[in-house]
Order: C-alpha cells, then structure tokens, then sequence
C-alpha cells in the first residue's frame, strides 16, 4: 500500500509530540516521521470522497438527550483515592512544580 | 504605583469596545456529568467518583437540571435555543482538569444571539450576547512553597477535584461600542444585572466572593470615530462587580498611554489585582494554543425540542427588568434607588415590607440601612436575617403611632434579630416604651443637674448647646425610653433656660 | 474429571453445577491448574486472581449466590475491563500496579450472574494492535502454533479460550480486536452493536468504536455470555436503551441447520483478491456453499466506500485516543517518572509518558493530534467522518436485498510473531474486512470457516444495527453443519 507521503517534517513530528507531552528521543523522531508521513499518505484517500455534502457521522447510534436526573450519588473513598496517586499532601494529589499557565 | 488617565479623558480620544465572558458555577445537586454533589468548602477530594477523577474506563452523562438551567439562561437572555448541539473536547494538559480536556461546547452552543439591557446614568446600553454555553468547571490547585502563594515560585502544588465537574455556564457578549467614558460603568452594570437575572432564575446562588460567578474582561481601544478595531486585552478572573469597573478603568488608562507613545497593544492574557487595582501581563506562550476541539463521543447530541423549550419558558419567573418595572411604580422610588436596592439584595424585602403596610420611604430605609448594617455586620445577605418583612412593617407602623422611638425601634429589631420573637413581643418583653410622663421624667432630670452642676451652671448662664449632656444623662438613666424632645424641654425649664 | 472439565462448554458446566453434578469451585480449580500447567507458554494471562475466583466459586456453591446458565463458569477477562481491586493494566507499563477503585459495568453483570473471572487477559498496550506483540508485558502466542499470533487486540481473551484455560472470555473490538482474534485461533467471537454492550469501565482506546463482546468455542456459549454482558446502562450516555436482542434463542435456531430463506450478501470489496491467502479465500468459498446448502440464497453486493474504510479508521481512531489517553498524565494514579524534586510537572509528564508507553501508542498519538490540529482537522478528522455516513449508507443499501453480509474475518491465517512488527500498515492490513462494521456500529460474528494449512480461518457475519441475532444463527447453523467446535481439531499443548 505505500503510497506518496504527504511531506510531514521531523519538526513538526517534535511539534506534535511536545504537545502530546511526550519525551520522544532523537531515534524515535527519526523513525515516527518516515513512518508518519508514510500513514498520512496512506490515510489522506478519505478526502478524495469527502464531498462538502455529506454529513459527518459522529455517532454511529442516533441517539439524542440522554440525560440523568439531578440526584446525588455515593463518592469514592478519599483514602482508596489518593493511595492510587503518585504522590499526595493534605488531603490532596501532590505534583511537581507547574511552569505553564494555561488555564 | 502609576497614576491612570480618567476613561472620560481616554474617551475624548479614544473609542473603548469592552467584551465580557462571565462564567456561572450553576446550583445544582449533583455535579454536570456524575452524580457527585457540589457543596462548597467541602474537605478536598471528598466529592469526586471514577466521573470527575477521570478514571481510566468512566464516562459522562449529562445532568438533566444543568441542561434546563442553562436553558432558562438563554431565554432570559433572549436567545435562540438549538435544535441540535453537541458537547466537545478542548484538548490541553492542565493537572486540574482531571480528564486532561474539558467537556465544553465549541461551534454548537446550546444558546445564541440573545442581549440584555442595562441602565447607566439613565441611558440604556444594550448588550449582545453571543452564546451561551454548557462545560465543566476544573479542580482547584494550591500552590506550596512560594513567596505569596501565586504558581510562580512555588516548590509544587496541591490539586483537589471537589470543584472539577460542577456544571459552568459560559456567557459571552459580542463587542459593546459606543459606551465611551461610561465603559467601566456598562461593564459593571452589565455584570449586576446578569447576577440579578441568574439570581432571579434561581439557577446560581451566584456568589463571586466564592468563584460561582467569575468575569473575564476584554478591551481594546481604537481611535475616536476611527471605526478600526483595536488590539484587545484578555484580563482574567475579575471577581468582584466594583472590581470589573476598575480592571476596565485600568485597561483604558493602560492602552491609552502606550497608544499615545505610539507603541502596540499585544494581545494578551492579563490578570488583575484586588489589591492594588492594576493588571500585569499573564505569561506568554511561545506556541499559539490549538486546543484540537472535536465532538466528545462519549455524550450523544442535545436536541431541545420545541415543546421542552416552551415549557421552560413558560415557567421563567418575572425577570428583574419588567420586575422593577413594577417595583418602581409601587414603591415610587427612581431607577438609581431600584439599582441600589437590587445591588444590595434587598428589592424584593422593601416590596414585601411596603406589601405589609410600611410607606415606601420607610421600608427602603430601614432595608438599605440599619439592616444592611446588621446583615453586613453578621457576614449574611439581608435576606438571609431573622427579620420578616412583615415584622418591619410592624416597627414602622409603631414608629409612626407614636409607641416607639427610632432608638427603641432599633432595640425593638435587635430584639427580634436575637431571639425570632414577634415585635410586640419583644416590645412587651424588654419593656420598650417611650415615656414621656413629665412627673416620671421630673426625678430623672433633677437628678442629672444634681450630678452635673457645672454643666448646669452653663445652661443657666445661656449655653443651651451644653443641654444635650443632660438630655444624653436622662437617656440613658431611662434606659432609651424618655421622649427625648420632652426631656430637653424639661430640663431647659428646669434650669430657666430660653426652649 | 480434571481435564474433562476443562473441555466442557460453559453451557455444559453451568448445567452440571445446576444440577450438582460438579461444583464451581472443582471447575475453577481445574482451569487454574490448566493455567499453571501451560500459561507459561501461551502467555494469555496477565494477571491471575486465584483467591477471588475461588471465593467467587465458593459463593456459588453457598447456593447463596447468584444463579443462572453460566453460575460458577470461569471467565477470563481482557484488562481493559476494569476490576476494583485486581490488577487492570490495559497492556501497559504506565497502569502497571493500578488497582481500580470500581468495577466495570460488564464485571458487576459477569459477578451478578454467578461467572467465575480467573484473571486478567494480556492485550495490545491500550487495545492498539492486531497481535498481542504491542504488550509492554510480552507477546501472547497462539495455541494452534506458539510461534505465531494469537491476532489482537484481544489477544489473551483467544488464546485463553483456545488452550482451553477458559471456557468463556471477554475481549473488545475497536476495529477488529475481537474478530479476528476469534478467526486465527479457531473461535467464535463477537462484536455487539455500538451501545449494545455498556462501556463503563472500558478503558476507552477510541470512544465512538470501542464495544466489549464475547469469545468461546462455540456459538451458544457466546450467545448465553452475550445476554448476561448486555443491555441497557444509564451510566453510558452511548447505551441503547432497549432489550439485549434473542442470541440465545438465534443461536439455538441455528443450529437446526436451517437457513431457508435467508439472503446472504457477499461483500465484493473485502471478499478477496490481492493481500487474501488462498486458503482464506478457499475456506470462505467452502463456508459460503455450506450456507446455500443450508437453504441460503448467496448473491454478490457491492459497498464501493468500504475501500475508504482502512484509512478512515487510522485517522478516527487514532484522534480518539490521542484525547482519551491526556489523562495518563502522572497525577492522580498510575506511573510518574522523572519527578527529582527539580524537574517541573510539564517535563515529569513528558517522561512519563515516553517511559510508559510503547511505540505504536505513541505513534498513534501523535498521528492523532495531527489530525485534529485546527489546520488538518476538515481535512482529516472532519472527512474520515463523512466516509463513516458512506460507509453506513453502502450498508443500508446492501441490508435492502440482504439479511446478513459476510466476508472473511481477516484476510490471512495467524502470522508469525515479529512478522509485522515493523511495518505499521502490514500490521494494520489484518482489519481490512472488520473496519467497516466497526465504523457503522453494526454487529458482526467470526465464526470459524475451516482450516487452511491446519490454521483457523474465519467467516465474519454482519447483520444491522441491533439484530445481533442474525450473526448468531448464521454463525450456529455453519457450526452444526461442521459437526463440532473447529477448536477440538486443535493440537495439544
């Protein structure tokens, strides 16, 4: 099936994992991007059929208004909560300083 | 500390656009996608589930009460509601959003194109709404080791999810032109009546003391008849009404003087300061955001039908608009006194107490005054003192008939206050009725000369100003009950003293 | 007894501990035993939890507990599913020791119905894979020849049931994952309509695909574990609210052999030709002339969209799971590297979550981003769902003049472990046939079509939304005409 690639660089591959918080290695971005730009090119046929049209489908079930009522149910134990955690301080999860506000 | 223009000099040469988007914690039980409650000042990580904790294989249904709630918003706020709209992913890490996206509504909003009208300064300024929009609140973080408790220097920091997932209303306006020097005031006025209109809705106990009603401010200037729009400052978590009118204060004084020297905006996200009033520039990111929005899977379309919508509609209470509308008919009182009174939470009491029987004057009085105080005074809304309408009516009433003074009137409501007896109760109970019985005042005031002679000596040599030492003796011997009027007349004759 | 009642159907065992005959605990431990005895070569278990399938067992035989046709059978569940208190990995190194606070809704109705979970099932790390290779815990190996591939994801759920370890397993299929699977080791497996099964406590890999079914050696035992993992569940927004569809009774229809009447529709796109072995092509040839006999009709159709459906799939799901798989972000459960004190959060996340997951997890990730990314998105994410409605389209033409669609479960037998290993789209080329039915939420059936050089090889059945029944008549009547579980031809271990 190898088809053309659509020319994904090696930076945007670095781009791509830096935003997916993920610490990939030199190796790794060399390989991810010959291979990554093989599957785009592979995957890039949907737009040769996706005609302005057609709807998308996002469910493949046509269901609408699945609600529940407004009713207060049990809460998880704190202590079973936080023994699952990494780390955890008074009561609450315990993480390394934040550098980025993006909130 | 720098000194600011005045907006109304900014407004001689530039033209202020403001924006705001206020976000709502609504009051419901449960929180938006599990059924975990909301009660606020919880101990942290006590009200979270597999939900809100974002646990690997759990999965959002959406509350029933929020989707209604927001509803109702949006046709308060004149609104189309969608047919049919979808929730989204906004994809970005953050640790206090437990699920590493926020379950949002990106191009379908459930509300559009509403406005809503506020008065300033007796002109009406009508405010666009944009959208109005369904997500999740986020948890909360304490950050530890800092000089001051800001993320900036601290050493790590502490997340509780007590607040992630409670269902948050977003409210976006468009742009508002042509408010000029009134910016900081629309933009205040805006915030007051849209709390006014969720209080009124019952969705929101809408404190912003508490985070449940928060505000980010934009602005940008342009240049005064230009019509170019300017470069737009994004000034996050406003959070209080006074606090809304100075951040827009600050912004315009802020891009005025840099425009004047001939620098750029930068579009930014800025934060303000309740301390010392001003805004600072948030940390700027070297790569725009691209939160790769896409419809969440796990929740299936919103689709209001006409007859669900209606339904709602029809049982939206009055709104506050047409509500003092009313008001200011009944309770004669002008549209700046209608706005004091809904600031202070107090229009509906006065109406009830004039609905008692009370004149007009005197129940806003009483509400917007020695009330208020004791309200403030206890940290509770006014609403919230064992006080009834009906019972301050009942003061006023003995007031005007003569039975109680102000000073015993007030005791008469301390006493209710401390102990929910009725008035006449307490009236009976702690004695308070005003004498005025010249032979039971003559004792009392002979006895105030005796212990004051020199005071006395001044009254006779014609210093009737030093009566008043006197008169405040009786008082106070009589416990507050003399008629002071007669008391002064009393002891001016007493002491052959000009009345 | 012993190893004879490893050979029983969980249909048989239910009905012998009913009857008394055996007890659940003596079932239980005899499947544990076949677990110490050949795991170590098959490799389907991650994790065993003799203690709680013994008290489990011992529950039943309280007379106490649950009752039903599957009381007291054993199970072995994939670890996707997760399970308070036991071990729940997904295959990967960053939930290594996690240990769920709540159990799945398929595991509370799998407790509720008396069944018996021996233990957890390895699995492609985050049900990414068609081999079970991608495990951070292993390879698992195909009992039919250890040195190749169980298929995959759900890979330990097959292998479990075809080494005869269990009777019954669970798997999930995004793609394919239980399907094919199914074919390459000789089972029956199915996947439910989308909403069918409950997703809660699914450990999502991509949301609008994701749906949980069973395996088993025959078509009844997978009908009765259908019916007790089905149904309604208010906790997912994505359920359907409406009654498990009669399996049970379309399984044992079937298996009168009778199929008068029944329109079968031979999907011309993923019937075969270039990349299908021959002896797939030859035992799905075989299986279809099996149908006619059986009083079928079988007739050509045409889905032209369904060659669009390999790429659509490695977009949709791909964006999927890079969202659903943020919130393995080193906070509030599962591993943390990297954190000296000195390192920030941002960067203990990024080492984390290199450190945790493997490389076609990561590759997947970062495809998905891609796709969602505000430039690509229309062209990506936003056309690989209009290629969905085609492909929905292409089926409800194609169910007008047919009952159920069939083609091959996959287009090869088992490969060879490490085969595939490093070309992603080889890899990705053993969903071709199941892709379209997982894209339109329709049910779909492997059944076993016959042999091809002593390998398994698969017929997938398809039927529309919500007549999973269909799957399973078809799927028993080619069972009964093949006389016995295609599995009893296996070699021993």
């Amino acid at each position: 099936m190898p088809e053309a690639g659509v020319g994904i660089t090696r930076d945007e591959v670095a781009h791509l994992a830096r935003l997916s918080r993920l610490a990939v290695t030199e190796e790794e971005l060399d390989v991810f991007a010959g291979q990554l730009d093989v599957i785009l090119g592979a995957v890039a046929r949907v737009q040769e059929v996706a005609a302005a049209d057609i709807p998308p489908t996002t469910h493949a079930v046509p269901l609408t208004n699945v609600l529940r009522p407004d009713v207060v149910t049990p809460c998880l134990d704190r202590d079973e909560v936080l023994a699952a955690a990494p780390a955890a301080e008074d009561g609450r999860f315990r993480v390394p300083r934040i550098l980025d506000e993006e909130a | 500390m720098t000194t600011i223009e005045s907006a109304a000099d900014v407004a001689h040469r530039y033209d202020p656009v403001i924006g705001l988007e206020t976000h709502v914690e609504l009051g419901t039980a449960s929180k938006m996608f599990c059924g975990c409650p909301t009660t606020f000042g919880a101990e942290p990580n006590t009200q979270v589930c597999p939900v809100c904790l974002g646990l690997p294989g759990s999965l959002p249904v959406a509350n029933a009460t929020a989707i209604e709630s927001t509803i109702k918003i949006g046709l308060a706020l004149h609104c189309d509601i969608a047919s049919w709209c979808r929730f989204a992913r906004k994809n970005y890490f953050y640790p206090d959003m437990p699920k590493d996206f926020q379950i949002s509504q990106y191009d379908e909003p459930l509300c559009t194109d509403g406005h809503l009208d506020v008065v300033v300064d007796g002109r009406t300024f009508r405010v666009e709404i944009e959208r109005v929009h369904l997500e999740e609140d986020t948890g909360k973080s304490l950050h530890v080791g800092g000089a001051t408790g800001r993320i900036h220097g601290a050493d790590h920091s502490l997340v509780d999810y007590n607040r992630a997932g409670i269902p948050l209303v977003e409210i976006v306006t468009r742009p508002v032109l042509g408010t000029g020097a009134l910016a900081p005031e629309v933009g205040k006025a805006y915030v007051t009546e849209l709390r006014e209109v969720l209080r009124g809705l019952g969705v929101s106990d809408v404190r912003m003391e508490q985070g449940s009603l928060r505000c980010d401010v934009n602005l940008s200037l342009s240049p005064a008849g230009s019509g170019v729009l300017g470069t737009r400052s994004e000034t996050k978590n406003v959070n209080s009404l006074r606090s809304v009118e100075r951040a827009i204060r600050f912004e315009m004084g802020r891009q005025a003087e840099l425009l004047d020297a001939g620098g750029r905006v930068v579009q930014e996200t800025r934060h303000f300061h309740e301390d010392t009033g001003v805004t600072t520039p948030g940390r700027s990111k070297e790569e725009a955001t691209d939160y790769r929005y896409f419809p969440e899977p796990d929740l299936v379309p919103l689709a209001p039908d006409a007859a669900w919508v209606e339904r709602l509609r029809a049982g939206l209470p009055e709104l506050p608009a047409a509500r003092r509308a009313r008001l200011a008919a009944s309770l004669e009182a002008s549209e700046f006194e209608l706005g004091s009174m809904a600031n202070a939470g107090v229009l509906e009491l006065v109406a009830e107490t004039v609905a008692a029987g009370a004149p007009a004057a005197e129940a806003r009085n009483w509400w917007l005054g020695y009330l208020a105080q004791q309200a403030n005074a206890a940290g509770v809304e006014p609403a919230e003192l064992a006080i009834t309408p009906a019972q301050v009516a009942r003061v006023v009433a003995l007031v005007a008939d003569g039975t109680l003074s102000t000073g015993l009137a007030r005791q008469a409501v301390d006493g209710v206050l401390e102990t929910g007896s009725s008035v006449d109760e307490v009236v009976a109970a702690r004695g308070l009725v005003r004498v005025s019985d010249v032979d039971a005042l003559g004792a009392a005031v002979d006895a105030a000369i005796a212990a004051q002679p020199d005071v006395a000596e001044k009254v006779r040599g014609g210093k009737v100003a030093a009566a008043g030492a006197l008169v405040g003796a009786v008082m106070k011997a009589t416990r507050g009950q003399a008629d002071a009027k007669v008391v002064r007349e009393l002891v001016l004759s007493r002491l052959g003293a000009p009345g | 007894m012993s190893t004879e009642l490893t050979t029983m159907t969980g249909a048989e065992l239910g009905a012998a501990i009913a009857a008394g005959q055996t007890s659940a605990v003596e079932v239980t431990q005899a499947h544990l035993d076949r677990i110490a005895e050949v795991d170590g070569r098959v490799h389907a278990y991650l994790h065993v939890d003799t203690e709680g399938a013994l008290a489990a067992a011992r529950a039943v035989d309280s007379g106490d507990g649950p009752r039903g046709p599957l009381a007291g059978v054993p199970l072995a569940l994939k670890d996707v599913i997760v399970t308070r208190g036991v071990p729940t990995t997904v295959g990967s190194r960053i939930l290594e020791g996690w240990l769920p606070p709540y159990d799945a809704t398929v595991t509370a109705k799998l407790k509720a119905a008396g069944i018996v979970i021996l233990g957890k099932t390895n699995m492609d790390e985050f049900a990414m894979g068609s081999s079970t290779e991608n495990s951070a815990y292993g390879p698992t190996r195909n009992p039919w020849d250890l040195d190749r591939v169980p298929g995959g994801s759900s890979g330990g759920s097959s292998a479990a049931v075809a080494a005869y370890t269990a009777p019954l397993s669970i798997g999930t299929d995004t793609g394919g994952s239980i399907r094919q699977p199914a074919a390459v080791t000789g089972l029956v497996g199915h996947k439910p309509t989308y909403g069918g099964v409950s997703r809660y406590g699914l450990v999502a890999f991509s949301s609008s695909l994701d749906q949980a079914g069973p395996f088993a050696r025959t078509v009844l035992d997978t009908a009765l574990l259908h019916e007790v993992m089905g149904g309604h569940d208010p906790r997912d927004s994505t359920s359907i609210d409406a009654p498990v569809p009669p399996v049970v009774a379309a399984a044992r229809q079937g298996a009168t052999g009778d199929l008068t009447g029944l329109r079968v529709g031979v999907v011309k796109e993923i019937a075969g030709g270039p990349g299908y072995e021959p002896g797939v092509e030859a035992a799905t040839r075989d299986a279809l002339a099996r149908l006619e006999k059986l009083g079928a009709t079988v007739h050509e159709v045409s889905c032209p969209s369904f060659t669009y459906a390999l790429p659509a799939y490695y977009l949709i799901a791909p964006s999927e799971c890079s969202s659903n798989l943020a919130r393995f972000d080193a906070v509030r459960y599962g591993l943390r590297t990297g954190d000296d004190g000195v390192a920030s959060l941002e960067e203990v996340m990024s080492l984390t979550r290199q450190a945790g997951f493997g490389a076609e997890v990561k590759r997947r990730i970062i495809l998905g981003t891609y796709a969602l990314s505000s430039g690509y998105y229309d062209a990506y994410y936003g056309s690989a769902q209009k290629v969905r409605t085609l492909i929905g389209r292409d089926f409800a033409a194609a169910f007008a003049h047919a009952d159920v669609l069939v083609s091959p479960s996959t287009p090869t037998v088992a490969f060879r472990i490490g085969e595939r290993a490093d070309d992603p789209l080889a890899m990705y080329a053993a969903d071709l046939c199941t892709l379209p039915a997982s894209l339109a939420g329709i049910p779909a059936i492997s059944v076993p079509s016959g042999l091809s050089e002593g390998l398994p090889v698969g017929l997938q059945v398809m039927a529309p939304a919500l007549a999973d029944d269909r799957c399973y008549r078809v799927a028993a009547a080619l069972e009964a005409d093949h006389g016995h579980p295609l599995t009893q031809e296996a070699p021993s271990l």
